[in-house]
């Protein structure tokens, strides 16, 4: 059965994501209410501006039910926006922003300068094929240190890490929803895959 | 602008800045969210706290621009400078139409957004700005879909409607939103030979007029300005089309603003949900009072083609 994803739909470019995941054959649900994480097998958090997502999560009620199915090890894919929610830790940011915490990392906010900074770049991941990937970068927020159990999937020519996972947690610091290339959405879809044969569904538990 | 970076096995990787890709993709960032136009740090506080994507650096809202009158320009780059330190949020900043060295300033300031805006007098009465050389993203109003994609064409990331900024009444950016919105449904349904009638007549390339019919949308994003001064008003706009919403003097200008940028925040978001913009909207103390377009003795719509 085709897995039931949850997009969180409250502010960003969370359309974005769910034309990927239609190029994939995969239907989506938009998150803005508690509900509508019913049955869901795993969850989007896209690109946007952190501050507002975060504000936005805290007054329609998703904080709580949230941060439980995260620990839970639902299945997440943050990007940009979304990676910072997710890290444990946020510099340069607004000190009541929410940080789920479910990859263990020092995000810093806008790390990589202003919208004048902001670029494109080519990356290796391995761990998606051999052909580079299209990275788009705004505003990307700057890996500033990971945690022991945290793998980096990928980095800039620099040696930033711009792909990570933890356990059932993936984070891109670009936008794979901006660009033709399904890779990560297809990564996304196979931890998805692999965690919903383990375990019953989340929002269960 | 570029950086070549050389790999151990040689392989060239281009970091690239200031792509049209990278340009649009801020714009695609402040989809569903309040851009809030600020004349001082203290109010740039607010509005982030309040929930905004962006601010708007100005020295005065379109309100007061109306009615002192005289020749509006660009903010002072030191205002603009002290709202970039105080918020963590991305700021804007506007030029007049056609004044690209103003344009070239505000790049140097690194702000993230350029609006060459018509609520400034225009400094160029034929020509708008050539927005491919800057790395800088710009948005411009329009009022129809012809003016939209001429503005696309000199490489606008984003357009908004214009509205008519500070009066406090939404029925110009109803109307702007509408006209855009009709035509693209019209294109929508357009056979291949009549595409050619449609560049003619909206005098643009009928390259973008492919790209409308093909996505069924603007190819860049399309938000709303002009007139927001309630969270309904958000709630219309969002459901007649818009992507985003800008609010000028409708919030600074009221009994309220933290109340209402929040109201407005939350409405804009939940936009499609009647008792989420219900719930907001109660005591939020008087809107501002607002002007009806028949009264006024200038019209900013009517500044640009």
């Amino acid at each position: 059965m085709a897995p039931k994803i949850g997009i969180l739909a409250l502010q960003g470019d969370w359309a974005r994501h769910g034309e990927r995941l239609r190029e994939l054959g995969v239907n989506s649900v938009e998150v803005t209410d508690p509900k509508d994480l019913i049955d869901i097998d795993g969850l989007i958090i896209p690109g946007g501006e952190s501050t507002t997502i975060s504000r936005l999560i805290v007054s329609c009620g998703l904080e709580d039910p949230l941060s439980k199915m995260l620990r839970n090890d639902m299945p997440v894919l943050g990007t940009c926006a979304g990676l910072i929610l997710l890290a444990s830790k946020v510099l340069d940011g607004r000190d009541d922003q929410l940080k789920f915490g479910v990859i263990d990392a020092v995000v810093k906010r806008n790390g990589f300068g202003r919208q004048v900074d902001s670029f494109e770049e080519m990356l290796e991941i391995e761990t998606v094929g051999p052909d580079l990937f299209p990275g788009v970068f705004i505003r990307a927020p700057f890996v500033d240190g990971i945690g022991p159990n945290t793998q980096v999937l990928a980095t800039t020519a620099t040696g930033v890490p711009v792909v990570l996972r933890q356990g059932s947690a993936l984070g891109c610091a670009f936008h794979p929803e901006l660009t033709g290339d399904l890779r990560i959405h297809q990564l996304f879809l196979s931890i998805v895959k692999s965690a919903n044969n383990t375990v019953l569904p989340f929002s269960k538990s | 602008m570029s950086a070549t970076i050389d790999l151990d096995d040689n392989r060239d990787i281009e970091a690239k800045t200031g792509s049209f890709d990278v340009k649009k993709g801020l714009a695609e960032m402040l989809v569903g969210g309040v851009i809030m136009d600020v004349v001082d740090a203290k109010q740039a506080k607010i509005a982030e706290d309040a929930g905004a994507v962006a601010v708007m650096a100005l020295e005065r809202v379109p309100a007061d621009i109306r009615r002192d009158g005289g020749v509006a320009r660009m903010s002072d780059p030191h205002l603009i400078e002290e709202i970039q330190e105080t918020v963590t949020i991305p700021v804007m900043a506007k030029v007049r139409i056609g004044h690209f060295a103003e344009a070239q300033v505000l790049e140097v300031l690194r702000v993230d957004f350029i609006d060459e805006s018509e609520v400034l007098t225009p400094a160029d009465e034929e020509y708008h700005i050539d927005k491919w050389g800057f790395s800088v993203p710009f948005v411009c109003g329009a009022t129809n879909l012809g003016e939209a994609l001429r503005r696309v064409s000199e490489g606008a990331a984003m357009i908004r409607s214009k509205g008519e900024a500070g009066t406090g009444n939404v029925v110009e950016a109803v109307r702007h939103l509408r006209a855009i919105g009709r035509d693209i449904r019209a294109i929508s349904q357009a056979s291949s030979a009549e595409l050619y009638g449609w560049a003619k007549d909206l005098r643009v390339p009928v390259d973008l007029v492919r790209q409308v019919r093909e996505l069924r949308k603007l190819p860049v994003p399309l938000f709303c300005a002009g007139g927001i001064a309630t969270p309904s008003d958000a709630a219309l706009v969002m459901q007649l089309g818009a992507e985003a919403v800008f609010v000028g003097s409708g919030i600074f200008k009221t009994d309220n603003p933290e109340s209402r940028a929040i109201a407005i925040v939350e409405a804009t978001a939940h936009f499609r949900d009647p008792h989420i913009v219900a719930k907001v909207s109660r005591g939020l103390g008087k809107a501002m009072a607002g002007e009806s377009i028949d009264s006024l003795d200038v019209k900013l719509a009517s500044r640009g083609w």
